[in-house]
């Protein structure tokens, strides 16, 4: 069996030469291990204690149970589309809870781990994919920005408040999500240049998850995504991003050296879409389920489970309550979803502008008039 | 406190006075610092104001653009300069998808007032990219805001309104006439940034213009004055939201209407301006509102730009035609 802590050679993607995640990683930073034991790194000791092992063992699993509930809203009909992050729950929770209050997140469409780690109502997220909203949930209140869906716009955006951030002498940090998909972006590269060349305090957290949508790694890079930092005159780190533990510490110091004025860091979260791209995605046609089974044996929430076990933080009571917490979820989730409104019509004139202009004050009032004008018409 | 100013000096003092008045209004663009600008917009500004306000950026319009969002979240003012028109679609996406949605999808919670300086239009003898009149696109997306100035008076306020705005403004800076001097009375109380200006009145046709083309209207004004012909002229000034009421209120009274502009004919703003107009003013037309405007073609290379861009002939060849009907 082919695990994540082998330290074979690194082969780095050529064309023809395979996955770049196959078969060993020695850059890795990894604290706990597929199986659950856990394991220190020289260059990232964590301190945690187990309140926060226990806490953070909560954050996946309820997350993961989130993440399923919604899944199956939409297959029964309830949310247009949704975007799954099975597999992906250690990368963000690690992330999310690596954050100080005052930091800011600058999430991609995927990162619902994240908006759990920052208190926005799963329900706020759901609103998007069901389409009553487009925003959802206050970003200014909860530090974690609006979904940014045109594939790494929001890198420009965490570089540019990092810039506010120097501006204000303030002592926070804006941290950057995207995928490796979004690496090929031009936006992403200029924000890396930008984030390098006025020491923004941001951290860019890649979670490559092996595939834009179909499309596998390689034909995004030739070099470990990590490595590109390096280019743009920074540090890159490749974290197991299954790995909770290893995510928190890694991202913890990047943001700690980003607001201490030591600037970027470019941190890669080595980890597996393990559903499909969206609900409306079919991965068979793109993969094998064998590279599935095979990272099933790296799944991040199982190998928390087993060191938690058996380590004795966490007894079976402790397993049995969580569950019981994600049942609760799950039902509030459906429940919520199922009763949520329709947003009114004349919503969408409504914040166009801070300073409504006269021509769409002029639609509004068309718009209503003649929905009005159908009333007792039995529409 | 009234002087002779050039359109260029005038926004130089009017982003001047914007920057003394609010500490949050932070310049970018590429050259602006050191150089003042390729067309010395910002002459002198760096110096006094310093390299956080002031800021030369990497070479990356996209990049401005997108880290002026970031700055928005954080409470300030980006004041962004695109060097020239032809160089704002690397920016287009973070614009179009960005800028223009998000006081929208955050239901004001992320308002984005920052200004998108372009200087726009030909007639400058440009190699190609650098003559572009690209404001059908922006006036076209929801969320965006699109002032054209023509007069040193109305550059000085106008940039000192749009910085002050709380939505997004593309502010189009009439490149060829940045050397064009006018009276600006510093202590006046300025026009409405989102308000458009009858410049001639008249009583036998209404000619319509923003940005460069309101001094060719102005100059077929006079020459048809000479043939006793009376044309009024409007600057359009603000061309989203369109101020249509002067308009409207001139055809009515004249019957008469040509649109002018630089950028091509086809779904540029005189097609939009011609539906209006006949919509609101049908039983006073005595004749279809026509367009005089760029061909729809490449911006052509400079020996023949003479020919492309609208000029004094052929906005009087319109108003014959409107005549004739």
């Amino acid at each position: 069996m082919s695990t994540l802590s082998q330290t074979t050679e690194v082969v780095d993607p050529v064309p023809g030469a395979g996955a770049p995640h196959l078969p060993g990683q020695p850059d890795l930073v990894q604290l706990l291990t597929p199986e659950g034991e856990r394991v220190e790194h020289p260059d990232h000791p964590l301190d945690v204690s187990d309140d926060e092992l226990r806490s953070l063992y909560r954050d996946l699993a309820l997350v993961r149970r989130w993440d399923v509930e919604a899944t199956a809203l939409q297959r029964q009909g309830e949310l247009g589309i949704w975007a799954s992050l099975l597999g992906q729950e250690a990368a963000q929770v690690g992330a999310g809870r690596a954050l100080a209050a005052d930091d800011m997140a600058f999430p991609t469409y995927r990162e619902h781990g994240v908006a759990w780690t920052r208190g926005v109502d799963p329900l706020d997220v759901i609103s998007l994919f069901r389409g009553v909203d487009q925003g959802g949930w206050d970003p200014v209140e909860r530090r974690f920005n609006l979904y940014t869906v045109v594939i790494g716009a929001q890198t420009l955006h965490a570089t540019g408040y990092a810039m506010g951030l120097q501006r204000d002498s303030a002592e926070d940090a804006a941290l950057a999500f995207l995928g490796d998909g979004a690496t090929s972006q031009g936006e992403v590269n200029e924000a890396m240049i930008w984030a390098a060349t006025f020491s923004a305090p941001v951290v860019f957290f890649c979670q490559n998850n092996q595939y834009a949508i179909s499309v596998p790694i390689e034909r995004q890079s030739r070099v470990p995504l990590f490595r590109r930092a390096a280019g743009f005159g920074f540090p890159g780190v490749r974290v197991d991003g299954n790995d909770v533990l290893a995510v928190l510490a890694v991202t913890r110091s990047a943001l700690a050296a980003a607001r201490e004025g030591q600037g970027p860091t470019f941190i890669e979260a080595f980890t597996y879409r393990m559903g499909a791209h969206t609900t409306s995605d079919d991965p068979t046609r793109y993969r094998l389920a064998s590279e599935l089974e095979e990272w099933k044996l790296r799944d991040p929430i199982a190998r928390l489970k087993a060191y938690l076990s058996r380590s004795g933080i966490a007894d079976a009571g402790f397993f049995a309550g969580i569950e019981a917490e994600g049942d609760e979820l799950a039902a509030h989730i459906r429940k919520g979803t199922l009763e949520m409104p329709d947003p009114a019509g004349t919503e969408i004139f409504d914040h166009v502008y801070a300073e409504q202009t006269p021509e769409l004050a002029r639609q509004r009032a068309e718009f209503v008039a003649y929905h009005a004008s159908f009333e007792g018409e039995g529409h | 406190m009234s002087e002779t100013l050039t359109i260029g000096k005038a926004l130089n003092l009017g982003l001047r006075r914007a920057m003394e008045d609010d500490a949050k209004v932070v310049l970018m663009g590429e050259d602006i610092g050191r150089l003042g600008g390729v067309f010395r917009i910002t002459d002198g500004l760096q110096k006094d104001f310093g390299e956080a306000r002031v800021v030369d950026t990497p070479l990356a319009e996209a990049g401005i653009l997108g880290t002026a969002v970031g700055l928005a979240m954080r409470g300030y003012r980006p004041v962004c300069e695109i060097q020239f028109d032809g160089f704002v679609f690397p920016a287009y996406n973070q614009i179009v998808t960005q800028v223009a949605k998000i006081h929208a999808r955050s239901k004001g919670r992320l308002p984005m007032p920052i200004v998108i300086r372009i200087p726009f239009g030909g007639g400058i003898g440009a190699v190609e990219h650098h003559s572009e009149s690209p404001e059908a696109y922006f006036a076209h997306t929801a969320g965006l805001k699109v002032v054209a100035v023509s007069s040193p008076a109305d550059a000085y306020w106008g940039i000192q309104q749009a910085v002050a705005h709380p939505d997004p403004v593309v502010f189009l800076e009439p490149k060829r006439r940045y050397w064009e001097k006018g009276q600006v009375d510093t202590g006046a109380t300025p026009g409405a940034l989102f308000s458009s200006r009858v410049v001639r009145g008249g009583d036998d046709v209404t000619v319509l213009a923003y940005g460069p083309m309101v001094k060719t209207a102005l100059q077929a004004a006079e020459a048809a004055a000479e043939e006793g012909r009376s044309l009024e002229v409007i600057d359009l000034h603000t061309l989203s939201p369109l101020d249509l009421e002067p308009v409207y209120e001139s055809v009515r009274r004249t019957g008469r209407c040509v649109v002018v502009h630089e950028a091509p004919t086809t779904l540029g703003l005189g097609a939009e301006i011609a539906a209006r107009v006949t919509e609101t003013c049908f039983h006073s037309l005595e004749a279809p509102v026509l367009r005089v405007g760029g061909y729809d073609t490449p911006y052509p290379p400079s020996k023949l730009e003479e020919e492309y861009l609208p000029d004094l002939d052929r906005v009087l060849d319109a108003v014959d035609r409107s005549l004739g009907f």
